[in-house]
Protein backbone atom coordinates (compact mmCIF):
# COMPACT_ATOMS: atom_id res chain seq x y z
CA UNK A 1 0.00 0.00 0.00
CA UNK A 2 1.42 3.04 -1.16
CA UNK A 3 -0.80 5.71 0.04
CA UNK A 4 -1.46 6.52 3.56
CA UNK A 5 -4.78 5.65 5.15
CA UNK A 6 -7.11 8.34 6.57
CA UNK A 7 -7.81 8.29 10.28
CA UNK A 8 -10.75 5.98 10.64
CA UNK A 9 -13.83 6.41 12.60
CA UNK A 10 -14.16 3.90 15.59
CA UNK A 11 -16.31 0.79 14.75
CA UNK A 12 -15.63 1.13 11.37
CA UNK A 13 -12.68 -0.90 10.66
CA UNK A 14 -14.02 -3.21 8.26
CA UNK A 15 -12.92 -1.82 4.55
CA UNK A 16 -15.81 -1.16 2.03
CA UNK A 17 -13.38 -2.30 -0.76
CA UNK A 18 -9.97 -3.65 -0.87
CA UNK A 19 -7.87 -4.58 -4.19
CA UNK A 20 -4.30 -6.18 -3.85
CA UNK A 21 -1.83 -7.04 -6.45
CA UNK A 22 -4.68 -6.34 -9.02
CA UNK A 23 -3.20 -6.24 -12.78
CA UNK A 24 -5.22 -6.13 -15.61
CA UNK A 25 -5.06 -7.07 -19.58
CA UNK A 26 -6.78 -6.15 -22.39
CA UNK A 27 -6.52 -8.28 -25.76
CA UNK A 28 -3.28 -10.21 -23.90
CA UNK A 29 -1.43 -7.01 -23.11
CA UNK A 30 -1.10 -5.84 -19.36
CA UNK A 31 -2.91 -2.35 -19.38
CA UNK A 32 -2.47 -2.03 -15.19
CA UNK A 33 -0.44 -3.94 -12.75
CA UNK A 34 0.26 -3.39 -8.67
CA UNK A 35 -2.81 -1.87 -8.13
CA UNK A 36 -3.11 -1.66 -4.36
CA UNK A 37 -5.96 0.15 -2.59
CA UNK A 38 -7.80 0.09 0.48
CA UNK A 39 -11.16 2.14 0.78
CA UNK A 40 -13.55 2.75 4.04
CA UNK A 41 -16.80 3.41 4.65
CA UNK A 42 -17.61 6.96 4.08
CA UNK A 43 -13.98 7.65 2.06
CA UNK A 44 -14.42 9.42 -1.16
CA UNK A 45 -11.51 8.43 -3.35
CA UNK A 46 -11.01 9.63 -7.33
CA UNK A 47 -9.78 7.69 -9.60
CA UNK A 48 -7.39 9.36 -12.35
CA UNK A 49 -4.94 9.25 -15.03
CA UNK A 50 -5.16 9.74 -18.74
CA UNK A 51 -7.06 7.72 -21.11
CA UNK A 52 -6.38 4.27 -21.96
CA UNK A 53 -4.79 4.11 -18.78
CA UNK A 54 -7.68 1.11 -17.31
CA UNK A 55 -9.52 3.20 -15.18
CA UNK A 56 -12.83 1.88 -16.59
CA UNK A 57 -11.57 -1.72 -16.73
CA UNK A 58 -10.69 -1.80 -13.10
CA UNK A 59 -14.13 -0.56 -12.18
CA UNK A 60 -15.57 -3.05 -14.01
CA UNK A 61 -13.33 -5.52 -12.83
CA UNK A 62 -14.24 -4.11 -9.21
CA UNK A 63 -17.95 -4.91 -10.10
CA UNK A 64 -16.91 -8.44 -11.54
CA UNK A 65 -17.57 -8.03 -14.90
CA UNK A 66 -14.08 -8.30 -16.28
CA UNK A 67 -12.02 -10.91 -14.83
CA UNK A 68 -8.42 -10.09 -12.99
CA UNK A 69 -5.19 -10.98 -14.50
CA UNK A 70 -3.64 -11.62 -11.14
CA UNK A 71 -4.28 -9.88 -7.75
CA UNK A 72 -7.56 -9.72 -5.75
CA UNK A 73 -10.64 -7.73 -5.68
CA UNK A 74 -13.03 -8.03 -2.06
CA UNK A 75 -15.70 -5.89 -1.84
CA UNK A 76 -17.81 -5.34 1.39
CA UNK A 77 -15.60 -8.68 2.70
CA UNK A 78 -16.70 -10.77 -0.34
CA UNK A 79 -16.69 -11.72 -3.88
CA UNK A 80 -17.50 -8.73 -6.52
CA UNK A 81 -20.26 -10.75 -7.80
CA UNK A 82 -21.84 -11.95 -4.27
CA UNK A 83 -21.68 -8.01 -3.24
CA UNK A 84 -23.17 -6.71 -6.46
CA UNK A 85 -26.67 -6.04 -4.85
CA UNK A 86 -24.90 -4.01 -2.11
CA UNK A 87 -22.99 -1.56 -5.24
CA UNK A 88 -24.54 1.40 -6.96
CA UNK A 89 -22.92 1.77 -10.22
CA UNK A 90 -23.15 4.74 -12.94
CA UNK A 91 -21.11 3.73 -16.10
CA UNK A 92 -19.40 5.87 -18.37
CA UNK A 93 -21.22 8.65 -20.84
CA UNK A 94 -24.87 7.31 -21.01
CA UNK A 95 -27.42 10.09 -22.10
CA UNK A 96 -31.19 9.06 -22.63
CA UNK A 97 -31.96 10.43 -26.10
CA UNK A 98 -34.93 13.11 -26.41
CA UNK A 99 -37.95 10.73 -27.55
CA UNK A 100 -37.30 8.21 -24.16
CA UNK A 101 -40.66 8.33 -23.01
CA UNK A 102 -39.71 7.34 -19.23
CA UNK A 103 -40.01 9.24 -16.61
CA UNK A 104 -37.21 10.27 -14.07
CA UNK A 105 -38.88 8.28 -11.26
CA UNK A 106 -38.96 5.21 -13.22
CA UNK A 107 -35.10 5.27 -14.25
CA UNK A 108 -34.71 5.53 -10.33
CA UNK A 109 -37.00 2.81 -9.72
CA UNK A 110 -35.36 0.48 -11.49
CA UNK A 111 -32.68 1.10 -9.59
CA UNK A 112 -34.65 -0.62 -6.69
CA UNK A 113 -36.69 -2.83 -8.57
CA UNK A 114 -34.95 -3.57 -11.91
CA UNK A 115 -33.79 -6.90 -11.11
CA UNK A 116 -36.70 -7.82 -9.67
CA UNK A 117 -38.39 -10.71 -11.53
CA UNK A 118 -42.66 -10.94 -11.47
CA UNK A 119 -44.97 -8.49 -10.79
CA UNK A 120 -45.97 -7.20 -7.24
CA UNK A 121 -49.61 -7.19 -7.01
CA UNK A 122 -50.40 -5.00 -3.48
CA UNK A 123 -53.09 -6.90 -2.29
CA UNK A 124 -52.20 -7.59 0.76
CA UNK A 125 -51.28 -5.23 3.33
CA UNK A 126 -47.97 -6.27 3.69
CA UNK A 127 -47.49 -5.86 0.22
CA UNK A 128 -49.23 -2.24 0.39
CA UNK A 129 -46.72 -1.39 3.29
CA UNK A 130 -43.39 -2.88 0.95
CA UNK A 131 -44.81 -0.63 -2.15
CA UNK A 132 -45.22 2.54 -0.28
CA UNK A 133 -41.96 1.73 1.55
CA UNK A 134 -40.89 1.30 -2.34
CA UNK A 135 -42.60 5.63 -3.12
CA UNK A 136 -40.64 6.72 -0.14
CA UNK A 137 -37.27 5.50 -0.26
CA UNK A 138 -37.50 7.02 -4.40
CA UNK A 139 -38.57 9.94 -3.09
CA UNK A 140 -36.05 10.11 -0.60
CA UNK A 141 -32.80 8.86 -2.77
CA UNK A 142 -34.52 11.47 -5.82
CA UNK A 143 -34.80 14.58 -2.73
CA UNK A 144 -30.75 13.64 -1.92
CA UNK A 145 -29.58 14.40 -5.18
CA UNK A 146 -31.95 17.39 -5.41
CA UNK A 147 -34.10 16.34 -8.57
CA UNK A 148 -37.30 16.42 -6.86
CA UNK A 149 -38.34 19.50 -9.39
CA UNK A 150 -37.94 17.35 -12.05
CA UNK A 151 -38.41 13.98 -11.61
CA UNK A 152 -41.36 13.04 -12.67
CA UNK A 153 -40.84 14.45 -16.25
CA UNK A 154 -39.56 12.33 -19.04
CA UNK A 155 -35.88 11.44 -18.62
CA UNK A 156 -34.75 12.35 -22.40
CA UNK A 157 -36.35 16.19 -22.07
CA UNK A 158 -33.63 16.41 -19.69
CA UNK A 159 -30.50 18.29 -19.77
CA UNK A 160 -27.34 16.00 -19.20
CA UNK A 161 -27.26 17.66 -15.80
CA UNK A 162 -30.34 16.47 -14.49
CA UNK A 163 -29.90 13.05 -16.33
CA UNK A 164 -26.85 12.58 -14.33
CA UNK A 165 -28.81 13.24 -10.74
CA UNK A 166 -31.39 10.88 -11.34
CA UNK A 167 -28.55 8.37 -12.63
CA UNK A 168 -26.62 9.25 -9.13
CA UNK A 169 -29.88 8.87 -7.05
CA UNK A 170 -30.46 5.83 -9.20
CA UNK A 171 -27.29 3.88 -8.25
CA UNK A 172 -28.04 5.10 -4.86
CA UNK A 173 -31.81 3.95 -4.02
CA UNK A 174 -31.03 0.41 -3.47
CA UNK A 175 -28.91 1.81 -0.36
CA UNK A 176 -25.42 0.93 -1.91
CA UNK A 177 -22.45 0.61 0.72
CA UNK A 178 -20.01 1.26 -2.33
CA UNK A 179 -20.91 3.38 -4.78
CA UNK A 180 -19.04 3.59 -8.78
CA UNK A 181 -19.50 6.40 -10.62
CA UNK A 182 -17.85 6.18 -13.88
CA UNK A 183 -16.61 9.83 -15.31
CA UNK A 184 -19.91 11.48 -13.98
CA UNK A 185 -18.74 15.04 -14.58
CA UNK A 186 -18.02 14.63 -18.21
CA UNK A 187 -20.05 16.47 -19.94
CA UNK A 188 -21.37 18.76 -17.43
CA UNK A 189 -20.57 22.49 -17.34
CA UNK A 190 -17.99 23.94 -14.70
CA UNK A 191 -20.88 24.51 -11.98
CA UNK A 192 -22.57 21.54 -12.29
CA UNK A 193 -19.57 19.45 -12.44
CA UNK A 194 -18.79 21.46 -9.06
CA UNK A 195 -22.26 20.73 -7.44
CA UNK A 196 -22.15 16.76 -8.35
CA UNK A 197 -18.60 16.51 -6.65
CA UNK A 198 -20.29 18.45 -3.91
CA UNK A 199 -23.29 16.16 -3.82
CA UNK A 200 -20.70 12.84 -3.35
CA UNK A 201 -18.71 14.30 -0.98
CA UNK A 202 -22.39 15.16 0.63
CA UNK A 203 -23.65 11.53 -0.01
CA UNK A 204 -20.30 9.86 0.72
CA UNK A 205 -19.95 11.40 4.35
CA UNK A 206 -23.59 11.31 5.17
CA UNK A 207 -24.81 7.81 3.72
CA UNK A 208 -21.42 6.65 4.99
CA UNK A 209 -21.07 4.96 1.57
CA UNK A 210 -17.47 4.82 -0.02
CA UNK A 211 -17.41 6.04 -3.53
CA UNK A 212 -14.79 5.78 -5.94
CA UNK A 213 -15.04 8.08 -8.51
CA UNK A 214 -13.43 7.90 -11.89
CA UNK A 215 -12.43 11.68 -13.18
CA UNK A 216 -10.20 12.93 -16.08
CA UNK A 217 -9.44 16.59 -14.26
CA UNK A 218 -9.13 16.37 -10.68
CA UNK A 219 -9.50 20.09 -9.92
CA UNK A 220 -13.46 20.16 -9.91
CA UNK A 221 -12.90 17.50 -7.29
CA UNK A 222 -9.94 19.05 -5.15
CA UNK A 223 -11.94 20.33 -2.08
CA UNK A 224 -14.27 17.15 -2.15
CA UNK A 225 -11.78 14.49 -2.04
CA UNK A 226 -10.20 12.51 0.63
CA UNK A 227 -7.60 10.50 -1.45
CA UNK A 228 -6.51 9.75 -5.38
CA UNK A 229 -6.05 6.19 -7.08
CA UNK A 230 -3.79 7.32 -9.73
CA UNK A 231 -3.60 5.12 -12.79
CA UNK A 232 -1.14 5.71 -15.62
CA UNK A 233 2.15 3.85 -17.13
CA UNK A 234 0.47 0.83 -16.20
CA UNK A 235 1.04 1.28 -12.49
CA UNK A 236 -0.59 2.86 -10.06
CA UNK A 237 -0.68 5.17 -6.88
CA UNK A 238 -3.18 5.85 -3.81
CA UNK A 239 -2.89 8.57 -1.40
CA UNK A 240 -3.64 11.83 -0.91
CA UNK A 241 -3.32 14.48 -3.92
CA UNK A 242 -0.70 16.13 -1.98
CA UNK A 243 1.09 13.33 -1.96
CA UNK A 244 0.51 11.43 -5.07
CA UNK A 245 0.14 14.67 -7.91
CA UNK A 246 3.43 15.97 -7.53
CA UNK A 247 6.24 16.36 -9.63
CA UNK A 248 8.32 13.45 -8.28
CA UNK A 249 5.81 10.51 -7.65
CA UNK A 250 4.39 11.17 -11.12
CA UNK A 251 7.88 11.32 -12.91
CA UNK A 252 8.36 7.83 -10.86
CA UNK A 253 4.92 6.67 -12.20
CA UNK A 254 5.69 7.36 -16.31
CA UNK A 255 9.22 7.09 -15.74
CA UNK A 256 9.65 10.34 -17.76
CA UNK A 257 10.25 13.78 -15.97
CA UNK A 258 6.17 15.14 -15.69
CA UNK A 259 5.86 18.34 -14.06
CA UNK A 260 2.80 19.43 -11.98
CA UNK A 261 2.09 23.15 -11.69
CA UNK A 262 -0.45 24.42 -8.91
CA UNK A 263 -2.19 27.65 -9.66
CA UNK A 264 -2.38 30.27 -7.08
CA UNK A 265 -5.79 29.22 -6.81
CA UNK A 266 -4.82 25.73 -5.99
CA UNK A 267 -5.94 23.75 -9.22
CA UNK A 268 -3.22 21.53 -10.17
CA UNK A 269 -2.01 20.74 -13.69
CA UNK A 270 -0.31 18.16 -14.81
CA UNK A 271 2.49 18.36 -17.73
CA UNK A 272 4.25 15.97 -19.67
CA UNK A 273 2.04 12.78 -19.13
CA UNK A 274 2.61 10.63 -22.11
CA UNK A 275 -0.73 10.21 -23.19
CA UNK A 276 -2.92 12.97 -23.76
CA UNK A 277 -5.98 13.10 -21.30
CA UNK A 278 -8.30 14.95 -23.59
CA UNK A 279 -10.17 12.50 -25.75
CA UNK A 280 -13.28 12.28 -23.82
CA UNK A 281 -15.27 10.64 -26.65
CA UNK A 282 -12.52 7.49 -27.11
CA UNK A 283 -13.64 4.56 -24.55
CA UNK A 284 -11.30 4.21 -21.57
CA UNK A 285 -12.41 0.01 -21.67
CA UNK B 1 -83.74 -6.42 -45.71
CA UNK B 2 -81.51 -8.69 -47.78
CA UNK B 3 -79.51 -10.90 -46.54
CA UNK B 4 -76.58 -8.44 -47.31
CA UNK B 5 -74.60 -6.36 -44.39
CA UNK B 6 -75.92 -3.01 -43.92
CA UNK B 7 -75.48 -0.34 -41.54
CA UNK B 8 -78.30 1.34 -40.36
CA UNK B 9 -78.27 4.13 -37.79
CA UNK B 10 -79.58 2.23 -34.86
CA UNK B 11 -76.03 1.61 -33.39
CA UNK B 12 -76.85 -1.36 -30.95
CA UNK B 13 -79.59 -2.95 -34.05
CA UNK B 14 -75.57 -3.06 -35.81
CA UNK B 15 -73.60 -4.22 -33.29
CA UNK B 16 -76.28 -6.44 -32.57
CA UNK B 17 -76.68 -7.66 -36.25
CA UNK B 18 -72.60 -8.22 -36.09
CA UNK B 19 -72.66 -10.73 -33.43
CA UNK B 20 -75.68 -12.99 -35.23
CA UNK B 21 -72.95 -14.63 -37.18
CA UNK B 22 -70.13 -17.16 -35.71
CA UNK B 23 -67.68 -16.52 -38.00
CA UNK B 24 -67.88 -12.39 -36.65
CA UNK B 25 -67.74 -13.30 -33.08
CA UNK B 26 -64.62 -15.84 -33.99
CA UNK B 27 -63.10 -12.28 -35.68
CA UNK B 28 -63.89 -10.57 -32.43
CA UNK B 29 -62.50 -13.12 -30.54
CA UNK B 30 -59.48 -12.92 -32.01
CA UNK B 31 -58.69 -9.60 -33.28
CA UNK B 32 -59.11 -8.93 -29.40
CA UNK B 33 -56.60 -11.45 -27.98
CA UNK B 34 -54.19 -10.29 -30.91
CA UNK B 35 -55.02 -6.40 -29.94
CA UNK B 36 -53.84 -6.96 -26.65
CA UNK B 37 -50.89 -9.06 -27.32
CA UNK B 38 -49.47 -6.71 -29.88
CA UNK B 39 -50.29 -3.79 -27.94
CA UNK B 40 -48.03 -5.21 -25.21
CA UNK B 41 -45.26 -6.52 -26.62
CA UNK B 42 -45.76 -3.45 -29.32
CA UNK B 43 -45.08 -1.02 -26.32
CA UNK B 44 -41.47 -2.99 -25.14
CA UNK B 45 -40.58 -2.96 -28.67
CA UNK B 46 -41.09 0.97 -28.98
CA UNK B 47 -39.20 1.68 -25.72
CA UNK B 48 -36.59 -0.62 -26.99
CA UNK B 49 -36.26 0.96 -30.46
CA UNK B 50 -36.72 -2.75 -32.11
CA UNK B 51 -39.63 -1.51 -34.37
CA UNK B 52 -37.55 -2.75 -37.55
CA UNK B 53 -36.61 -6.51 -36.12
CA UNK B 54 -40.60 -6.41 -35.58
CA UNK B 55 -41.29 -5.17 -38.59
CA UNK B 56 -38.70 -8.10 -40.39
CA UNK B 57 -40.44 -10.91 -38.20
CA UNK B 58 -43.61 -9.92 -39.43
CA UNK B 59 -42.54 -9.79 -43.09
CA UNK B 60 -41.41 -13.62 -41.95
CA UNK B 61 -45.26 -14.34 -41.16
CA UNK B 62 -45.28 -14.14 -45.20
CA UNK B 63 -42.53 -17.44 -45.97
CA UNK B 64 -44.16 -19.04 -42.96
CA UNK B 65 -47.73 -19.48 -44.24
CA UNK B 66 -46.86 -20.22 -47.40
CA UNK B 67 -43.93 -22.15 -46.88
CA UNK B 68 -45.74 -24.06 -44.30
CA UNK B 69 -48.71 -24.91 -47.22
CA UNK B 70 -45.90 -25.94 -49.43
CA UNK B 71 -44.89 -28.57 -46.61
CA UNK B 72 -48.38 -29.72 -46.24
CA UNK B 73 -48.19 -28.48 -42.65
CA UNK B 74 -51.20 -26.31 -40.91
CA UNK B 75 -50.42 -22.56 -41.92
CA UNK B 76 -50.53 -21.56 -37.89
CA UNK B 77 -47.81 -23.85 -37.54
CA UNK B 78 -45.71 -22.49 -40.58
CA UNK B 79 -46.05 -19.29 -39.22
CA UNK B 80 -44.86 -19.50 -35.51
CA UNK B 81 -41.81 -21.99 -36.32
CA UNK B 82 -40.79 -19.69 -39.12
CA UNK B 83 -41.24 -16.29 -36.73
CA UNK B 84 -39.67 -17.74 -34.03
CA UNK B 85 -36.93 -19.15 -36.11
CA UNK B 86 -36.12 -15.39 -37.14
CA UNK B 87 -35.99 -14.13 -33.91
CA UNK B 88 -33.65 -16.68 -32.81
CA UNK B 89 -31.61 -15.63 -35.89
CA UNK B 90 -32.11 -11.77 -35.29
CA UNK B 91 -31.07 -12.35 -31.40
CA UNK B 92 -28.10 -13.83 -33.17
CA UNK B 93 -26.58 -11.25 -35.16
CA UNK B 94 -27.10 -8.68 -31.99
CA UNK B 95 -24.14 -7.85 -29.87
CA UNK B 96 -24.34 -7.52 -26.24
CA UNK B 97 -27.00 -5.14 -25.04
CA UNK B 98 -29.05 -6.24 -28.57
CA UNK B 99 -29.19 -2.65 -30.26
CA UNK B 100 -25.60 -1.84 -31.61
CA UNK B 101 -27.47 -0.22 -34.51
CA UNK B 102 -25.10 -0.46 -37.59
CA UNK B 103 -24.33 -4.23 -37.66
CA UNK B 104 -27.97 -5.50 -36.43
CA UNK B 105 -29.80 -3.84 -38.93
CA UNK B 106 -27.86 -4.79 -41.94
CA UNK B 107 -27.94 -8.48 -40.39
CA UNK B 108 -31.92 -7.77 -40.21
CA UNK B 109 -32.58 -5.62 -43.55
CA UNK B 110 -30.96 -9.18 -44.95
CA UNK B 111 -33.05 -11.83 -43.48
CA UNK B 112 -35.92 -9.82 -44.24
CA UNK B 113 -34.77 -9.83 -48.04
CA UNK B 114 -34.74 -13.33 -47.33
CA UNK B 115 -37.39 -13.87 -45.65
CA UNK B 116 -40.01 -11.92 -48.59
CA UNK B 117 -38.11 -13.99 -52.00
CA UNK B 118 -38.31 -16.93 -49.81
CA UNK B 119 -42.33 -16.61 -49.34
CA UNK B 120 -42.62 -15.38 -52.92
CA UNK B 121 -41.04 -18.60 -53.93
CA UNK B 122 -43.21 -21.46 -51.53
CA UNK B 123 -46.29 -19.25 -53.25
CA UNK B 124 -45.24 -19.54 -56.57
CA UNK B 125 -44.64 -23.07 -56.09
CA UNK B 126 -47.79 -23.99 -54.54
CA UNK B 127 -50.00 -21.13 -56.07
CA UNK B 128 -53.33 -23.48 -56.51
CA UNK B 129 -52.97 -24.12 -52.90
CA UNK B 130 -53.40 -20.86 -51.74
CA UNK B 131 -55.33 -19.08 -53.98
CA UNK B 132 -53.34 -15.92 -54.03
CA UNK B 133 -50.84 -14.32 -51.73
CA UNK B 134 -53.37 -11.10 -51.10
CA UNK B 135 -54.89 -12.59 -48.14
CA UNK B 136 -51.88 -13.92 -46.52
CA UNK B 137 -50.08 -10.21 -47.09
CA UNK B 138 -53.22 -8.24 -46.23
CA UNK B 139 -55.28 -10.03 -43.63
CA UNK B 140 -58.86 -11.80 -43.45
CA UNK B 141 -61.32 -11.77 -41.09
CA UNK B 142 -63.58 -14.36 -42.78
CA UNK B 143 -61.59 -17.72 -42.06
CA UNK B 144 -61.23 -17.42 -38.65
CA UNK B 145 -61.84 -20.85 -36.95
CA UNK B 146 -62.87 -21.39 -33.27
CA UNK B 147 -59.82 -23.71 -32.68
CA UNK B 148 -57.69 -21.33 -34.32
CA UNK B 149 -59.33 -18.74 -31.64
CA UNK B 150 -58.31 -21.40 -28.93
CA UNK B 151 -54.58 -21.79 -30.45
CA UNK B 152 -54.27 -17.75 -30.26
CA UNK B 153 -55.70 -17.81 -27.12
CA UNK B 154 -52.96 -20.22 -25.41
CA UNK B 155 -50.44 -18.53 -27.25
CA UNK B 156 -51.39 -15.16 -26.09
CA UNK B 157 -51.71 -16.51 -22.59
CA UNK B 158 -48.18 -17.55 -22.72
CA UNK B 159 -46.37 -14.59 -23.99
CA UNK B 160 -48.46 -12.65 -21.04
CA UNK B 161 -47.21 -14.57 -18.68
CA UNK B 162 -43.27 -14.82 -19.62
CA UNK B 163 -43.83 -11.05 -19.91
CA UNK B 164 -45.52 -10.29 -16.70
CA UNK B 165 -42.50 -12.19 -14.92
CA UNK B 166 -39.58 -10.78 -16.54
CA UNK B 167 -41.44 -7.06 -16.84
CA UNK B 168 -39.56 -5.43 -14.98
CA UNK B 169 -35.93 -6.48 -15.72
CA UNK B 170 -36.56 -6.38 -19.31
CA UNK B 171 -37.92 -2.51 -18.70
CA UNK B 172 -34.14 -2.45 -17.20
CA UNK B 173 -32.11 -4.21 -19.52
CA UNK B 174 -33.91 -1.93 -22.15
CA UNK B 175 -33.50 1.74 -20.40
CA UNK B 176 -30.46 0.77 -18.79
CA UNK B 177 -28.25 -2.47 -20.16
CA UNK B 178 -25.27 -1.66 -19.18
CA UNK B 179 -26.14 -1.04 -15.06
CA UNK B 180 -28.72 -3.90 -15.64
CA UNK B 181 -25.57 -6.23 -16.30
CA UNK B 182 -23.77 -4.83 -13.77
CA UNK B 183 -26.47 -5.69 -11.04
CA UNK B 184 -26.93 -9.28 -12.44
CA UNK B 185 -29.91 -9.04 -15.05
CA UNK B 186 -29.07 -11.50 -17.65
CA UNK B 187 -29.23 -8.85 -20.68
CA UNK B 188 -28.33 -10.99 -23.39
CA UNK B 189 -30.97 -13.34 -22.73
CA UNK B 190 -33.43 -11.11 -21.99
CA UNK B 191 -33.16 -9.35 -25.69
CA UNK B 192 -33.10 -12.73 -27.38
CA UNK B 193 -36.43 -13.68 -24.69
CA UNK B 194 -38.07 -10.65 -26.05
CA UNK B 195 -37.37 -11.64 -29.69
CA UNK B 196 -39.20 -14.69 -29.38
CA UNK B 197 -42.25 -12.95 -27.55
CA UNK B 198 -42.35 -10.62 -30.52
CA UNK B 199 -42.04 -13.16 -33.33
CA UNK B 200 -44.73 -15.24 -31.14
CA UNK B 201 -47.13 -11.73 -31.36
CA UNK B 202 -46.10 -11.28 -35.16
CA UNK B 203 -47.49 -14.87 -36.49
CA UNK B 204 -50.43 -14.26 -34.02
CA UNK B 205 -51.39 -11.14 -35.41
CA UNK B 206 -50.64 -11.43 -38.86
CA UNK B 207 -53.64 -14.09 -38.86
CA UNK B 208 -56.11 -11.19 -38.61
CA UNK B 209 -54.16 -8.06 -40.04
CA UNK B 210 -51.50 -10.40 -42.88
CA UNK B 211 -47.86 -10.31 -42.52
CA UNK B 212 -47.71 -6.69 -43.91
CA UNK B 213 -49.91 -5.16 -41.93
CA UNK B 214 -48.88 -6.73 -38.75
CA UNK B 215 -46.73 -3.44 -37.64
CA UNK B 216 -49.84 -0.76 -37.85
CA UNK B 217 -50.77 -3.14 -34.69
CA UNK B 218 -47.33 -3.49 -33.24
CA UNK B 219 -45.92 0.17 -33.53
CA UNK B 220 -49.19 2.33 -33.88
CA UNK B 221 -51.17 1.92 -30.70
CA UNK B 222 -47.54 1.55 -28.55
CA UNK B 223 -46.17 4.25 -29.81
CA UNK B 224 -49.41 6.40 -29.32
CA UNK B 225 -49.25 5.72 -25.77
CA UNK B 226 -46.04 6.57 -25.35
CA UNK B 227 -46.65 10.00 -26.60
CA UNK B 228 -49.47 10.41 -24.05
CA UNK B 229 -47.93 9.07 -21.24
CA UNK B 230 -44.42 8.28 -20.03
CA UNK B 231 -45.45 6.42 -16.92
CA UNK B 232 -44.77 2.70 -17.60
CA UNK B 233 -48.13 1.00 -16.32
CA UNK B 234 -50.47 3.55 -17.64
CA UNK B 235 -48.48 3.36 -20.76
CA UNK B 236 -49.42 -0.02 -21.35
CA UNK B 237 -53.02 -0.20 -20.38
CA UNK B 238 -53.51 2.81 -22.97
CA UNK B 239 -51.56 1.04 -25.56
CA UNK B 240 -53.79 -2.07 -24.97
CA UNK B 241 -57.00 -0.28 -24.98
CA UNK B 242 -56.32 1.86 -28.02
CA UNK B 243 -55.37 -1.46 -29.97
CA UNK B 244 -58.24 -2.83 -28.79
CA UNK B 245 -60.73 0.03 -29.93
CA UNK B 246 -59.13 0.16 -33.37
CA UNK B 247 -59.32 -3.77 -33.81
CA UNK B 248 -63.18 -3.84 -32.91
CA UNK B 249 -63.60 -0.49 -35.53
CA UNK B 250 -61.74 -1.93 -37.88
CA UNK B 251 -63.52 -5.32 -38.08
CA UNK B 252 -67.16 -3.50 -37.55
CA UNK B 253 -65.83 -1.40 -40.43
CA UNK B 254 -64.62 -4.06 -42.83
CA UNK B 255 -68.04 -6.18 -42.14
CA UNK B 256 -69.93 -3.51 -43.68
CA UNK B 257 -68.16 -2.46 -46.61
CA UNK B 258 -65.90 -4.10 -49.14
CA UNK B 259 -62.92 -3.13 -48.07
CA UNK B 260 -60.60 -5.09 -46.22
CA UNK B 261 -59.92 -5.31 -42.59
CA UNK B 262 -56.04 -4.94 -43.15
CA UNK B 263 -56.92 -1.74 -44.23
CA UNK B 264 -59.02 -0.24 -41.63
CA UNK B 265 -56.68 -1.57 -38.99
CA UNK B 266 -53.60 0.34 -40.71
CA UNK B 267 -55.79 3.48 -41.13
CA UNK B 268 -57.52 3.55 -38.21
CA UNK B 269 -53.86 2.82 -36.12
CA UNK B 270 -52.50 5.60 -38.28
CA UNK B 271 -55.46 8.19 -37.80
CA UNK B 272 -54.92 7.90 -33.93
CA UNK B 273 -51.03 8.50 -33.63
CA UNK B 274 -51.53 11.40 -36.16
CA UNK B 275 -54.30 13.03 -33.91
CA UNK B 276 -52.50 12.59 -31.12
CA UNK B 277 -49.45 13.73 -32.39
CA UNK B 278 -51.24 17.07 -33.82
CA UNK B 279 -53.12 17.08 -30.08
CA UNK B 280 -49.10 17.47 -28.78
CA UNK B 281 -48.15 19.91 -31.06
CA UNK B 282 -51.21 22.10 -30.16
CA UNK B 283 -50.84 21.16 -26.44
CA UNK B 284 -47.43 22.66 -26.60
CA UNK B 285 -48.09 25.53 -28.74
CA UNK B 286 -50.46 27.18 -26.55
Amino acid sequence: MIGASPPTAPGLAQSALSLHGVALERGGREILSDVELEVRPGEFVAVLGPNGAGKSTLMKAILGLVPLATGSVTVLGTDPTRARGRIGYLPQRRSFDRTTRIRGLDVVRLGLEGTRWGLPLAVTPAARTRRRAVRERIREAVALVGATAYAARPIGELSGGEQQRLLIAQALVGEPKLLILDEPLDSLDLPNQGAVAALVRRIATEQRIAVLLVAHDVNPLLHHLDRVLYLGGGGALAGTVDEVITAEKLSELYQTPVEVLRAADGRLVVVGQPEAPHHHDTDDG
Amino acid sequence: MTGNPSLSADLIADVRQLLAFPFMVNALEAGTIVAILAAVVGWYMVLRRQSFAGHTLSVMAFPGATGAALAGLPTTLGLYLVCSAAAVAIGGTGTRGGRSLGRETAAIGTIQTFGLAAGFLFLSLNSAVLGGPETLLFGTFLGVSSGQVLVLAVVALLALSVLTLIGRPLLFATIDPEVADARGVPVRALDIGFLLLLGLAVAATSQITGALLVFALLVAPAASAQLITSRPVAGLLLSVVLAVLVVWLALALAYFSIYPVGFYVTTLALGVYVLIQAGRRTARRA
